[in-house]
């Protein structure tokens, strides 16, 4: 959504607005709320910021000063979650070293990247946004609500201890292979990060056995300190992995070091769906629209989601953004349907799946009371190639309206649709506003 | 044949797609509740009668009085096989490695000699990924990245050989302007400029060889100039990939001074340019629908095929080439975005058959289900376009083949 703040009107003045906006009733609509059945002709209650109600129309009772929008043949579902994107132009890792955990994607996004507000127009509202699969080890995710915003501060979600959520990205298999200081071959891949989970152990052990006292601590060793997280399991390994030997071993790192995973694309899951299920493993799948491109990709299925599901996997999709377009996200699911999963599973997949793979199921996810008001209007089933999506909502704001102009264009292409967002010498602001 | 098919559909788990049944029945009989000939219109509760590769009767079921003996498909919607109108599906394998990937010959710019046949690859997997979704016929050949890459041609998707399968073996001469033609390493063309400095520059040695051969038959052969000899004439056009919308009136200047024709391939920004393209009537292949929107494509849209035919502008649609993943787009799936982003839906059909078949001058053998024409049929599950529609089952040359396993 391009920005409506005059510029005389600092972001803090935007969201002091936000704060005091009436209450927005969405009456009629055919609601899917993820965690109970679906609400043929619902409302949905939204107020600073959080879902107040939801239910048969007939049962939800509308304040009086709530703004009424008459939802009626709309359908609303929770915001689409995305559990592996690269877009906000994010880079982590440099060519210097296999294994980088220091290296934060924080420190890379821009907010303004036109591939946000692409994504908006898909109906995404909460990604985890990850460095490259280039390394060992790339660095540190960072899961961002697709607010609108100029900074990453803006984007990012505070967890009640005050730091940002995210993971740790890691890839196997070809894709990290390089000359010398990087693997080159699947052995020296794993020596490498069982040694470096290995120093992190030691570092852990030296900080414990220093029981707070300031001058028994180790020196300070910011990729350790996130390494220590990991084997804490503060933060999630996000593994990119496709081939099911690559999986195993995933698996057979994670046994030993005992971090918590969420498998990434697993193009040959379908392969070791019993092993993945016995592990208790999450896994975040891609669906390409054909196999191959890579060695490692030659066996991809569309049917992988469908498959691990029924094995007892829970099952997130993701865009890969851009690998696929976040902006038809719906039909990444659509097709696993297709290929034989269960709907309301794939449903989930694009949502409460997604967002216990990212810790954040108290607050997203479902429609459910309590949680924060992140929603799609669409204009019909959601599977359906028919389909748009008309609206999307983050925290009870609009970010996207497919009936502005200016947000259209970054739904359906055209010119400038890649640039990014219009910016006055001042700060944000839309350009007749200048 | 049919339990074949119905063995695919419930089957869940992934399986390479069942290779060609080698001896066809001589006759058999396709049923739909809807059967779109895209001559005409649809028939509900209709049939094709298959004889010998080739379509013998179309009709209602009641009147086709089918045999009681002669065996039967059934789908809920059976159409015309469908025509992928430019990819490099069978040059650009699955695998993705140097050994596979016979698109583009970076030795020199210009290489009209290099003929399609000569590298496509059959039995490449891909091929029969694309065969699964009903796609029986493709324009395929040398891809874009160099000025002048080589030869495309036309060929079934029955995955025999290129020898076997192919219908026309020359279609279109592959050419790259803007920044996608630039050669490497400092070589030539380096900018917009040389590229169609040098495009002209060689047509107009084209020109001069052909004269020489006219007066002196000794004139040593020139497989290059032979081809290039050919786009002069009319014969063949030039395939010109280009994104940009001057690099698109770049195109459209090169063909009005040699007189030759060109197809604009991909062309994300001919929404700027339509009247342009119209005045000079030429086709227009968009890119993919889901091609990404970067570099030269930044400013693409998924509208592109509605615009085209809003503007009346002939076209076709097209998997296209691509280096990564997905190493071949699905002309179906890019046809169906295209429908849920303005196209409508009767449109997109007859531009993947009946269109795409005029502009590769086979129209009187496929694109529609008429008797005597080949026996080129997809079958659907439901609407061909919808996300979770399945196709079936593909007939080629009256071949059956299961479906894209699910």
């Amino acid at each position: 959504m391009v920005f409506r703040c005059f510029a005389a009107l600092a972001a803090v003045g935007c969201a002091v607005l936000a704060a005091q906006e009436a209450p927005h009733a969405f009456v009629g609509a055919r609601i899917i709320p993820i965690d109970a059945p679906v609400i043929e002709r619902g409302t949905l209650l939204v107020r600073a910021g959080r879902i107040v109600a939801v239910g048969p129309t007939a049962e939800v009772r509308v304040p009086d000063d709530a703004v009424t929008v008459d939802a009626a043949g709309r359908t609303i579902m929770p915001g689409l979650i995305c559990s592996h994107s690269h877009i906000g132009a994010v880079a982590g890792a440099d060519s210097s070293g296999p294994i980088q955990p220091e290296v934060r994607a924080l420190d890379s996004i821009n907010p303004l990247d036109p591939g946000i507000q692409k994504a908006q127009a898909g109906g995404i509202t909460t990604v985890n946004v990850m460095p490259g699969s280039g390394h060992l080890l790339s660095g540190q995710t960072i899961y961002l609500k697709l607010r609108d915003g100029r900074t990453v501060d803006e984007l990012a979600i505070k967890l009640p201890d005050g730091s940002l959520a995210g993971g740790i990205k890691m890839a196997n298999g070809t894709n990290p292979q390089r000359d010398p200081p990087f693997a080159g071959t699947r052995g020296k891949a794993a020596a490498l990060v069982r040694a470096q989970f290995h120093r992190a152990r030691e570092y852990q052990a030296k900080i414990a056995a220093a029981a707070g006292d300031p001058s028994k601590l180790p020196e300070r060793n910011l990729g350790l300190e996130a390494l220590v997280d990991v084997l804490e399991q503060k933060r999630v390994v996000h593994h990119h992995t496709h081939r099911q030997d690559d999986i195993l071993t995933v698996l057979r790192l994670q046994q030993e070091f005992g971090f918590r995973l969420v498998l990434h694309h697993v193009s040959e899951g379908w392969m070791v769906a019993e092993q993945i299920a016995a592990a208790k493993v999450p896994c975040s799948v891609i669906v390409i629209d054909s196999p191959g491109g890579k060695l490692e990709a030659a066996h991809l299925s569309l049917a992988t989601g469908g498959i691990l599901d029924r094995a007892g996997v829970l099952v997130g999709f993701h865009t890969d953004d851009g690998i696929t377009d976040s902006r038809l996200f719906l039909r990444s699911a659509a097709l696993a349907v297709r290929a034989g999963m269960d709907r309301d599973k794939a449903l989930q997949a694009l949502t409460i799946a997604n967002a216990r793979m990212l810790d954040l199921q108290d607050r997203i996810g479902t429609l459910t009371v309590g949680k924060d008001a992140d929603f799609v209007v669409l204009s019909g089933d959601p599977f359906s190639v028919y389909t748009r999506v008309l609206q999307t909502w983050v925290e009870g704001k609009k970010v996207f309206d497919f009936a502005d102009p200016k947000d259209r264009v970054y739904a359906m292409g055209g010119y400038g649709a890649s640039d990014g967002q219009a910016m006055s010498m001042c700060c944000f602001a839309t350009q007749e506003g200048q | 044949m049919l339990a074949l098919l119905v063995a695919a559909v419930l089957s869940h788990a992934p399986q390479d797609p069942a290779p060609a049944v080698p001896a066809p029945a001589r006759a058999f009989a396709v049923l739909g509740k809807t059967v779109v000939t895209m001559a005409g219109d649809p028939i509900q509760d209709g049939g094709v009668i298959v004889r010998d590769g080739k379509i013998e009767r179309v009709g209602k079921e009641a009147e086709l009085a089918l045999p009681a003996d002669m065996p039967v498909l059934r789908a809920a919607i059976v159409t015309p096989g469908l025509i992928d109108a430019h990819a490099t599906v069978g040059l650009s394998g699955l695998l993705n490695i140097p050994h596979d990937q016979d698109q583009l010959e970076r030795s020199s710019p210009i290489q009209p000699e290099l003929r399609a046949i000569d590298a496509f690859n059959a039995r490449d997997e891909l091929v029969a990924w694309l065969r699964g979704f009903g796609i029986t016929t493709v324009h395929t050949g040398h891809g874009p990245g160099a000025l002048v890459s080589g030869q495309t041609f036309v060929v079934k998707l029955r995955g025999r050989s290129a020898d076997q399968d192919v219908v026309v073996p020359l279609a279109m001469v592959a050419t790259t302007l803007g920044d996608g033609g630039r050669a490497r390493e400092g070589k030539a063309p380096g900018t917009r400029a040389k590229s169609v400095a040098m495009l002209r520059e060689q047509l107009q040695k084209t020109r001069e060889y052909v004269q020489k051969k006219q007066k002196d038959a000794a004139t040593p052969t020139d497989l290059g100039l032979d081809v290039l000899a050919k786009v002069l004439a009319g014969e063949v056009p030039l395939l010109v990939t280009a994104h940009r919308s001057h690099d698109l009136l770049s195109a459209l200047r090169v063909a009005k001074e040699f007189g030759i024709k060109v197809v604009l391939d991909g062309a994300a920004e001919a929404y700027l340019v339509l009247p342009e393209i119209q005045a000079a009537g030429v086709w227009v292949l968009p890119h993919p629908a889901m091609a990404r929107t970067r570099d030269e494509l930044a400013n693409g849209t998924m509208e592109l095929p509605k615009l085209l035919l809003d503007a009346k502008v002939p076209f076709a649609l097209q998997s296209g080439y691509e280096s990564y993943v997905p190493k071949t787009r699905v002309v179906l799936w890019e046809a169906g975005v295209a429908v849920g982003h303005g196209l409508p839906a009767d449109a997109a059909l007859k531009v993947l058959t009946v269109d795409a078949a005029k502009l590769l001058g086979i129209d009187g053998r496929v694109g529609s289900l008429v008797a005597g024409k080949d026996a080129d049929l997809a079958l659907f599950d439901g609407d061909p376009f919808e996300y979770t529609t399945h196709c079936v089952g593909t007939v080629i040359d009256g071949v059956q083949f299961t479906g894209t396993p699910r």
